[in-house]
């Protein structure tokens, strides 16, 4: 059995356990003591994360090695991060309940198995579990209208994107006999054993997960959510779930399927170019900020997808930098977003923006550093992220890809860009309300990752080089 | 008489997902027929699934169909409460009114 394989996520589903009964038992308020409470679980289970104990769990159910603990930790970082913004902002919002947390933590399980899935069976659970939470979190501030109109939106379309998974993996089980991930890849060593049924699933498969990755044409879903969603629901839509699902997509992709590369690397390509250029061309005429964010992470998941379609460990390697450096970027930008509040009221369109280089310099150089970087100017961590994915596509001789990304990123440069002209050069408007503390040190330790990642690359790299040679063999 | 077989059980589950898929696609009148859609995608799969296991003589396509049964349930709960808050703000669960954010 092994089961001690999965004791960061037992301990994660105790404590989450654990702490709805308190929060259910204690007559009294207990949200800011459930949040520290769901902080220091993530903490624990980052910490049992860390202790390395590889290998098949649960008769290959369940597997633990240097990818799956990467992606991991990184769940568990954006999670957090997007637990502590959430504090402050649900207080002033008036919708600071004790489940957000618990509901951000049973999420955050699901997450977690998502990226240690040893078979499909376990793949759709994590899914499922993940996606159950967030269907809720979506939907949290229940008064608002905008806010359940996005949790319909996000159930409706997360429902038939699961459907369909779900139909692919049953066409994977009928055609090869098994749903675990190792045994299909022992079988498909011989890419010619693959029949037609099997190439179908695996096309519905792709499906399911560009869905969860918000890629195009799956992305509809993408700018409605993230615009009526609660905006900490928002951020957490955004660093999360993407790294877990696109840690499903390669562990799928890299290990059962590696061999039949032929067959879907050109889908991946379509797909990755047509995210990178709606995700530049879009975000131009948005006027709401979360909705631009939602466009640019659909562009950043397109470029992160660059990686996965060059088909080898090297863009594996890319892909997971990737995701890091885009993973505390966007939680740095939303902590910003978060920050735009007017007399209690949350203020979310571009415009409120002027002036903030004089209102409030220090927010101002954090948002126009996370600008520089989502755009991919040189020294900001963006620029590595982007320069590690195009090294990887030149060199499995992806020049196209390569050159596509250069130009959307060009183009994307000029919506990031603006923003920061409108921070710095528009006629002042209104003062922001004052910061919380907790944003603004989230804010200032993404802000320092982001800018200073260029001194100390090799940690973040030489980890994600050996979760990157588990794949791909 | 002509036996049953896989493909016939495959035949059936491919009409009823394309069926869902339809429901939700050309649907303009109510969320409530969305959500039924859902479900019948889900079931078009269970159908899959046991008729796979059948086949192959293989139990695990039986106990994936027995935690899709499972999910889909909780899938329905969580479904029909994200309807009634839509319902209690918005006043109705016509399709067409579900417009407030676009673009």
């Amino acid at each position: 059995m092994n089961w001690t394989l999965a004791l960061p996520e037992i301990v994660l589903s105790v404590i989450g356990l654990a702490i709805l009964v308190f929060g259910v038992l204690r007559k009294q308020d207990s949200t800011l003591a459930c949040t520290m409470f769901t902080i220091g679980g993530f903490l624990i289970a980052g910490l049992l994360v860390l202790t390395r104990t590889y290998g098949y769990g649960f008769h290959g159910q369940f597997v633990k090695d240097a990818f799956s603990s990467f992606n991991q930790i990184l769940i568990l970082s954006g999670a957090a991060l997007a637990t502590i913004l959430a504090l402050d902002w649900n207080k002033s919002e008036g919708i600071a309940r004790f489940e957000f947390p618990v509901l951000m933590l049973f999420s955050t399980v699901g997450m977690m198995i998502m990226a240690s899935a040893g078979s499909l069976m376990t793949l759709y659970l994590g899914l499922e579990l993940q996606s159950l939470a967030l269907y809720v979190l979506a939907g949290f501030a229940r008064d608002n209208l905008r806010s359940s109109e996005a949790a319909l939106k996000y159930f409706v379309l997360s429902g038939l994107a699961s459907g369909l998974l779900l139909y692919g993996i049953s066409l994977i089980y009928g055609f090869s006999g098994t749903m675990d991930l190792a045994a299909l890849h022992d079988l498909l060593v011989q890419p010619l054993s693959a029949s037609p049924g099997l190439v179908v699933g695996i096309v519905f498969v792709l499906v399911g997960l560009a869905f969860k990755v918000s890629a195009v044409p799956f992305h509809m879903w993408t700018p409605d959510v993230y615009e009526g969603a609660p905006t900490p629901v928002t951020v957490f839509f955004a660093t999360a779930p993407k790294v877990a699902a696109m840690s499903l997509l390669l562990r799928v992709m890299g290990t059962s399927f590696a061999s039949l590369v032929g067959a879907w690397q050109v889908l991946v390509i379509i797909v990755s170019i047509a995210s990178m250029v709606l995700g530049a061309f879009a975000a131009i005429g948005q006027t709401n900020i979360k909705r631009l964010m939602a466009y640019s992470s659909i562009g950043h998941m397109g470029y992160a997808l660059i990686g996965l379609s060059v088909g080898n460990a090297a863009g594996v390697r890319g892909t997971l930098l990737y995701m890091v450096i885009y993973v505390f970027m966007t939680a740095g930008t939303f902590g910003c977003i978060l920050a735009m509040r007017r007399k209690g009221r949350a203020v979310e369109q571009i415009s409120d923006l002027a002036g903030l280089g004089s209102n409030d310099p220090a927010l101002a150089l954090a948002l126009a550093v996370f600008m520089f970087s989502l755009a991919g100017i040189p020294l900001m961590s963006g620029f590595f992220a982007k320069l590690y994915i195009f090294l990887a596509a030149v060199q499995g001789g992806l020049w196209t890809l390569a050159i596509i990304g250069v130009l959307t990123s060009v183009v994307g440069a000029f919506y990031y860009i603006r923003i920061i002209k409108v921070m710095y050069f528009d006629a002042p408007a209104e003062r922001f309300d004052p910061r919380p503390l907790p944003l603004t040190f989230v804010v200032a330790g993404t802000g320092l990752f982001t800018t200073f990642f260029f001194l100390f690359p090799a940690p973040v790299v030489s980890a994600a080089q050996a979760a990157a040679g588990v794949l791909f063999r | 008489m002509m036996a049953v077989g896989l493909g016939h059980f495959l035949a059936v589950s491919a009409i009823l997902l394309v069926l869902g898929i339809f429901g939700i696609f050309l649907n303009r009148k109510n969320v409530i027929v969305i959500l039924m859609s859902i479900e019948l995608i889900l079931l078009a799969v269970n159908i899959n699934f046991v008729a796979f296991s059948a086949a192959l003589n293989d139990m695990a396509g039986q106990i994936m169909a027995m935690l899709v049964l499972t999910v889909a349930a909780a899938e329905a709960a969580i479904g029909l409460a994200i309807v009634v808050i839509y319902f209690r703000n918005r006043g109705s669960i016509q399709v067409e009114d579900v417009n407030l954010m676009k673009g």
